[in-house]
């Protein structure tokens, strides 16, 4: 171990491909994927919620595949595709599928786990289109969430599967924005 | 929490790996999936000054089935272990046993050589590489070397492995038609580690148990094979089995931790009533196919 920070290992450049954009950055290399995208890219969408892997709130795709940020180093990640929370809305920046059905059933309340859940279950939908209630529950301890019970974001994956119609709580296909107070 | 500072390597053959390991020994760690790895550096619980990310080095995670053998290579993901047809046909337990790691996250990242590697008690490979005789290849920068399983597994987060030496390979026996599997574990929340599990595989030939291999996970410091309670499995006749009696028998002499989740004793209830459980599953699913 270095005896005084002159000896620390130098940073290091590194390209990465974050939403179809290339960046590079210059990190040492103990840094991990989650604080790159944070600091350095100002992606502060990835959050760091244990810093250990057993929360889910860094969750982001690498590859198409759901990963945790945390445990990645931001030098392992040269030549894949990253793919961040501000990477799924739809091309005109509107909500896309996964994120208005959360939107619509309630699917959070203080925000912070809500990335990575968006993330993980659209990772999760991609390989399971039409799941079952119990793999849903399953697939949702990937992420932890102190504030909804997890109730409306099950309701919000079964609409983002389409197993029930748009509009969620609000019903009849409406829009968020027309609701009244 | 943030890991430690260290240098960084990624080499791009195993070669180049291996001499890593030999050139820095005590001082370098392997970065396979970096499910285990990276929290223990994050919770600076090891501060290695070189980290070898084998990544990059292509065919570490080939499978293969060929006769009676399934080969893994140490980068085979859990994930790929989970869904993978070729895995799932040769050896269903092993496709049985992944959905339990962790969460899927993790393991599309997570490795079998690592989670070997790293030992850890309530892990589900070592127990499963104990249960099924598998046999462990292990490479340093002179040679390779064959360790059977139940000699690989040393103590908690301890297994043979020198400094220099990286795990290249895992070699499970298959069983063949007229077999069964499965795997028992209890948590208090689905992924996380088990209080006590129990992965089992057995083959019934004529109407009698053949053969039964049968392992617990959380037990001990490293994975416990019931060898005597395969020894009571062969020759029976599966419908005759007192499982549940057998199982009580069997884990008696379980020296089981007691740690803030479980005591000892409530650990050998769970462990025998979960491979009375298991067994039977198994067994039908034996006499079925």
């Amino acid at each position: 171990m270095p005896d005084d920070y002159d000896d620390l290992p130098p940073s290091v450049p590194v390209r990465l491909s974050i939403n179809g954009e290339q960046h590079k950055v210059r990190v040492e290399p103990r840094k991990t994927l989650a604080d790159a995208l944070r600091e350095d890219l100002r992606l502060t969408g990835t959050h760091l919620g244990c810093e250990q892997g057993v929360c889910g709130a860094c969750t982001v795709l690498m590859d198409g595949k759901a990963v945790r940020a945390c445990l990645l180093l931001a030098v392992q990640c040269e030549g894949s595709e990253i793919t961040t929370i501000e990477g799924l809305n739809n091309a005109d920046g509107s909500l896309n599928t996964v994120q208005l059905a959360f939107q619509e059933n309630h699917g959070l309340q203080c925000g912070f786990c809500t990335a990575g859940l968006v993330v993980s279950v659209t990772a999760f939908l991609d390989d399971n289109p039409n799941p079952s209630d119990q793999e849903i529950r399953e697939a949702l301890g990937a992420n932890l969430c102190r504030c909804t019970g997890y109730q409306g974001i099950v309701r919000a994956v079964k609409q983002a599967a389409g197993q029930s119609p748009p509009g969620g709580v609000y019903g009849h296909g409406a829009s968020t924005s027309e609701v009244s107070a | 929490m943030k890991p430690p500072p260290f240098t960084y390597e990624a080499p791009s053959t195993l070669d180049e790996a291996l001499g890593l390991l030999t050139e820095h020994g005590d001082e370098a760690k392997v970065l396979a999936g970096g499910q285990s790895l990276v929290p223990v550096l994050a919770m600076r619980l090891a501060r290695p000054d070189v980290i070898v990310d084998v990544n990059r080095v292509p065919g570490l995670a080939d499978i293969r089935h060929e006769g009676d053998t399934l080969t893994l290579g140490p980068m085979v993901r859990h994930a790929t272990l989970e869904h993978d047809p070729v895995v799932g046909a040769a050896l269903p337990l092993l496709s049985r046993v992944a959905p339990h790691i962790g969460h899927f996250p993790i393991r599309n990242r997570g490795t079998l050589g690592g989670s070997l590697a790293h030992a850890d008690s309530a892990a589900e490979w070592p127990a499963v590489a104990i249960a099924l005789d598998a046999e462990i290849d292990v490479a340093n920068s002179a040679g390779s070397r064959t360790v059977p399983a139940l000699e690989f597994f040393v103590s908690t987060f301890t297994t043979t492995l020198q400094a220099e030496e990286m795990l290249v390979g895992v070699r499970f026996p298959t069983w063949g038609t007229g077999s069964g599997y499965a795997i028992e574990e209890l948590a208090r929340r689905s992924g996380d580690f088990a209080l006590a599990g129990v992965v089992c595989a057995v083959h019934v030939e004529a109407g009698k148990v053949a053969k039964a291999g049968v392992a617990l996970l959380g037990m001990g410091s490293v994975p416990v094979r019931l060898a005597a309670l395969e020894a009571e499995l062969i020759g029976g006749v599966p419908a005759d089995l007192d499982l549940e009696e057998l199982c009580l028998a069997a884990v008696a002499d379980v020296d089981a931790p007691s740690d803030i989740h479980a005591s000892g004793g409530y650990r050998r209830r769970i462990a025998a009533a979960l491979t009375a459980r298991a067994l039977a599953r198994a067994l039908e699913e034996a006499a079925n196919a």
